[in-house]
């Protein structure tokens, strides 16, 4: 239900500034995701939205109100931690109940938010438990759950998946993401070094580095229009293939970026590239080839399908012109 | 084989017996003793012969006796509730509110536990006069806090320390203050911990000697090992040994109890399986 504003935010713990100066606008109602690799500053400025840090300086507002100094509590704020963080001694209900009850509101009011919330994410049957009878999924939806009986105004994940086996992840990001469809006007932001749960849960992505915004824009931006070569190899699984020397003086450029799956295969001769397959990984739909042209790294090319090429065949690629990136000696894109 | 471990059976066992055999026996010959009067008592009997209760009857049956045991209760109760509380408060800051100098008062805490009783007895006893508490319960509750205060702070830091910074911070989250952090989530989650250092405390308190035989002056303020001490016979040259043995039995009675109903509690601890929550 807020908007959010950061203006020029910092953070240092004494002489190491960890947040360098971010400024950022997350819209009411939006799913922004924060996104870098650790020690990037992402859960750092999440702690500073959420009040769990104070900031060091600048402003910050939730819907044209300063919050700089408010406590957690008085924020609006929910938030859901990596390890659930439930507290062990209480059972699923009270749990949930807990943030209510120090808000001193009536028991009926408790009690109907609270099997709401319950209801929602299926966990109703679990409300007499301890924590320590239910699985990680359960836990973390009990987690989820406390957030929301809080009805806030801006929900915060603090890479809320990272301790669910792979399957549950990806059941926990599809319940995620339905939430958020259910609450449009609840503002979400998500935590996550996984750039694939960036790009499926994200209206919006913000990509940090050292403490400052890399870029910030929707997921099919942050992958057609990358702003800097590092957003170009943080996005995309598997990452872009970076080209310097000939190849990238070639296209007059420092850095030549190509996504592996813009590479197609051609016949002999036809390519613009060639080399020596070193080694094939095949998942079923796709392949992966990783083919040796005389650039510092294997090129990795993505071939949709089945693919009948023997290692240490040479194959002749040709990469689609539209998709190229170049990029400067600044690592700044040229266009 | 078989022989082989039937043999390590036995020397175990044998080991285990030694053990508690070693442990034990002064506290059985206690019992022994105190169920024996008159010249019994000086014949080396390894089985009790009789169950004389008359030293019990002599002791509880005494003037002051009874009001030692009070005089105990109440001045070990009262050291385990406030250095507790005490306690608690102190190990959350030390534990988990970042300030200048944490480390130095936590280690001046752990150095003011190396002194010896005798060292500070002297500086005790003007404080406990000019506070006027000397010949009253108060003044063996102070110094049995001061004396187990610096175990117990440290102990419930190392757990505080322990338990999951996010609990706290959901806790925040939620609205929650310091002080309902500290009752409210984590004294529960502390329990066995808490559970554990007050009964050091309360043993400790309980048999404390010299600071109760220094404050103290009259036989109604006495507390339990005072009173013991002070038991005479007949006559100077008769020591009675029964009713001293009987007096210990009973005083060692409820530290027992104590330990067997808490040990369940501690058993039971919520914390299984539940801090990683």
């Amino acid at each position: 239900m807020a908007r959010i504003e950061l203006k020029n935010v910092k953070k240092s713990y004494g002489a190491v500034d960890v947040i360098k100066g971010v400024d950022l606008d997350i819209r009411k109602g939006e799913f922004m995701v924060f996104v870098g690799p650790s020690g990037s500053g992402k859960s750092t400025l999440l702690r500073l939205i959420s009040g769990l840090e104070d900031i060091t300086s600048g402003e910050m507002r939730f819907d044209d109100q300063l919050v700089n100094n408010l406590v957690p509590s008085d924020r609006g704020i929910a938030m859901v931690f990596q390890s659930y963080a439930l507290y062990p001694h209480m059972k699923v209900y009270d749990n949930m109940a807990f943030g209510m009850k120090l808000a001193k509101a009536e028991k009926a009011e408790i009690d109907r938010r609270v099997r709401e919330a319950a209801k929602m994410l299926q966990i109703d049957h679990l409300l007499d438990r301890l924590p320590k009878q239910l699985s990680g999924g359960q836990r973390q939806r009990v987690a989820i759950g406390r957030a929301l009986v809080r009805d806030p105004r801006v929900f915060l994940f603090d890479e809320p998946l990272s301790n669910l086996d792979a399957g549950l992840r990806v059941a926990t990001r599809l319940e995620i993401a339905k939430l958020h469809h259910s609450m449009e006007d609840t503002t979400m932001i998500y935590v996550t070094h996984d750039q694939v749960e960036a790009m499926t849960l994200a209206d919006r992505i913000a990509v940090l580095r050292d403490g400052l915004l890399e870029q910030v824009g929707t997921p099919a931006e942050l992958y057609e229009r990358p702003n800097s070569l590092f957003v170009a190899g943080f996005i995309g699984s598997p990452k872009m293939n970076f080209l310097t020397g000939k190849f990238a003086e070639a296209k007059g450029c420092k850095t030549l970026g190509i996504r592996p799956e813009h590479i197609n295969v051609v016949a002999e001769g036809q390519g613009e590239w060639s080399g020596e397959v070193l080694h094939a990984e095949d998942l079923g739909s796709d392949n992966f080839l990783f083919v040796e042209i005389g650039a510092d790294e294997p090129l990795i090319v993505r071939q949709p399908g089945k693919l009948k090429i023997a290692l240490g065949s040479q194959v002749s690629l040709q990469p689609r012109p539209e998709k190229l990136h170049r990029f400067d000696h600044n690592d700044a894109p040229i266009r | 084989m078989q022989q082989h471990k039937l043999l390590k059976n036995i020397a175990f066992y044998a080991l285990v017996i030694v053990i508690v055999v070693f442990a034990v026996f002064p506290f059985y010959y206690a019992i022994v003793t105190s169920f024996s009067t008159g010249s019994q008592l000086f014949q080396v009997n390894y089985w009790p012969k009789a169950f004389n209760w008359a030293n019990y009857e002599a002791v509880l049956g005494g003037r002051n006796f009874p009001r030692s045991i009070m005089n105990s209760l109440f001045i070990a109760g009262c050291t385990v509730g406030f250095s507790l509380f005490l306690a608690v408060t102190a190990s959350y800051a030390l534990a988990r509110v970042r300030f200048r100098g944490r480390g130095l008062l936590l280690m001046t805490i752990l150095a003011v536990s190396m002194f010896p009783q005798i060292a500070v007895l002297a500086g005790l006893f003007e404080l406990v006069r000019f506070l006027g508490i000397f010949n009253t319960p108060w003044a063996m509750i102070l110094s049995y806090t001061i004396f187990t205060l610096p175990f117990t702070v440290w102990v419930l830091t190392t757990f505080m320390r322990d338990l999951p910074v996010e609990i706290e911070e959901a806790a925040i989250v939620d609205g929650a203050s310091p002080w309902v952090i500290i009752t409210q989530v984590f004294l529960p989650l502390l329990w066995p911990a808490l559970v554990t250092t007050g009964l050091l405390a309360f043993i400790g308190a309980w048999n404390e000697f010299l600071f109760a035989l220094t404050f103290t002056s009259s036989e109604s303020q006495r507390t339990v090992p005072v009173a013991i001490a002070m038991l005479s016979g007949a006559s100077a040259q008769e020591i009675p040994w029964g009713p001293i043995m009987a007096a210990s039995v009973i005083v060692t009675v409820p530290l027992i109890v104590l330990v067997l109903i808490f040990q369940r509690k501690i058993v039971a601890g919520l914390t299984a399986g539940g801090v990683k929550g």
